[in-house]
């Protein structure tokens, strides 16, 4: 098909990655302004998110993170240096980067 | 300021603001695989941000930086695929930005403030 | 050789639909073989465009199984393994009927992109010295084997989503005068460039790149316009 080639999924990896960090963002502020209420408030969400499906949703946040950070240092290195024909090696690269730093993540949690 | 001054310019702005968040979205990443090792406490949130300048100050940055960078990023995914008229799409990305901004940096005073900063 | 190919034609203008035939296979058949059998020998109604048949003037374009291609340069063997084939107009551009699209807006863009050299010389002075070694030249000769097909127009998600983009192939030949020392449009050109349907929509999703019958690459050609416009908005230029 027309769109099976590494860089357009890169494409799609970023967009997708940026809208769900962009959704998943003010509720992370929230969480955070939780404290306000006092140590505990915060807390007990913190005890409430270290069940394990949490944990695995949160790496998937993590992998998210990754993989939009590393796609976009791909694209300024795209967009600011000469042009350079490995670019296809970068999004394999920038892939496992982001794998790497969701296994990380799990692993530590436990 | 033209059509041309203006997209170049939130270009710009997005690509500026993606290298101050690859540095800190790498800080943090970093700081969260540590930090969730052997769980994760308020205490240890409040112990590391409270009172602490630099932190607070770097987390401030943080803040400020996906605040732009988002609702730019967001304004090009809501023009390429609804089919929402423009001026619509800028003020919903503003707002957005404006949204972000408040809540961040409310979070990030909050927590420093608990500390006894 | 035997057996024969299941081949779906669009038929119509946009409204329309596929239309199905049995074309005998033949050994090194391309599609744009298989296309004229069908206008010659099963429906003389079928209309669709084709010039030099040797891969050389890029007229044949058209979608096949989903991909942009030149038809004549594309072997049935190689595309439809499974004996099945489907051929649809080129995406993106308006259809007139069946097979031939109107190319006018990718042309329009074209000229839109200030793709058309303004020369500063006058016959009182000597030719322009350039060496083929310049870096400038290097870029720019990257580029000007393009033959407007309208292929990576066609493999662009961007003008899909973007009715007005400029897309890769108006952009890529701008890029291409930029890099023209002999020319003397530049400050209009980057302006021409850099609006909100400019080089600044292009996500680097390299659909152009990947498709480019003549292996260019307007993926590194709109990176190149984008670094130039940057360049231009921060010294007050743009």
């Amino acid at each position: 098909m027309r769109r099976d080639h590494p860089t357009w999924w890169a494409f799609a990896v970023h967009r997708l990655s940026g809208v769900g960090l962009a959704l998943f963002l003010p509720v992370h502020f929230y969480v955070l302004a939780l404290a306000i209420e006092g140590e505990a408030r915060l807390e007990s969400f913190l005890v409430w998110s270290s069940q394990p499906w949490v944990k695995v949703a949160e790496a998937g946040l993590i992998f998210l993170l990754a993989a939009h950070l590393t796609g976009g240092v791909r694209l300024l290195a795209l967009e600011f240096l000469p042009w350079r024909d490995w670019q296809k090696t970068l999004v394999a690269v920038s892939g496992g980067l982001s794998f790497g730093a969701g296994l990380l993540f799990l692993v530590n949690a436990y | 300021m033209s059509a041309e001054k203006l997209q170049t310019c939130l270009w710009l702005v997005q690509r500026i603001s993606a290298s101050v968040l690859a540095v800190a979205v790498a800080v943090h990443l970093i700081t969260i695989i540590a930090a969730v090792q052997g769980g994760l406490t308020a205490a240890e949130i409040i112990a590391r941000v409270g009172g602490n300048g630099a932190w607070a100050a770097f987390y401030g940055v943080f803040v400020v930086a996906a605040a732009v960078h988002a609702p730019i990023g967001v304004r090009t995914v809501l023009q390429e695929m609804t089919p929402l008229p423009n001026f619509f799409v800028n003020a919903l990305s503003a707002l957005f930005g404006i949204g972000l901004l408040i809540m961040g940096l409310d979070a990030v005073s909050i927590l420093y403030r608990l500390g006894g900063g | 050789m035997q057996g024969t190919l299941s081949v779906s034609v669009w038929r119509g203008g946009e409204a329309g639909s596929f239309q199905s035939y049995e074309v005998p296979r033949r050994g090194n058949q391309t599609v744009l073989d298989v296309v004229t059998y069908v206008q010659r020998k099963l429906d003389g109604s079928l209309s669709y465009r084709f010039a030099c048949r040797v891969g050389m003037c890029g007229s044949c374009a058209m979608m096949v199984n989903g991909r942009p291609r030149w038809t004549c340069r594309t072997r049935v063997s190689r595309v439809a393994s499974s004996g099945k084939l489907t051929i649809a107009p080129l995406r993106n551009l308006p259809v007139i009927k069946d097979l031939t699209v109107d190319m006018t807006d990718f042309f329009d863009k074209w000229a839109k992109a200030g793709g058309v050299f303004k020369p500063t010389a006058t016959r009182a002075e000597d030719f322009a010295a350039i060496r083929p070694t310049d870096s400038k030249r290097r870029h720019a000769d990257a580029g000007i084997e393009c033959i407007g097909c309208g292929i990576c127009y066609a493999a662009c998600d961007v003008v899909a989503w973007k009715p007005g983009y400029l897309g890769p192939a108006a952009l890529n030949r701008a890029w291409t005068l930029v890099n023209d020392t002999r020319d003397g449009n530049g400050a209009a050109r980057l302006r021409a460039v850099a609006g909100d349907d400019g080089c600044l929509a292009c996500h680097s999703q390299q659909g152009c790149q990947e498709h480019c019958p003549k292996h260019l690459n307007p993926t590194a050609a709109i990176a190149g316009l984008k670094r130039a416009v940057a360049v231009a908005a921060l010294k007050g230029r743009l």
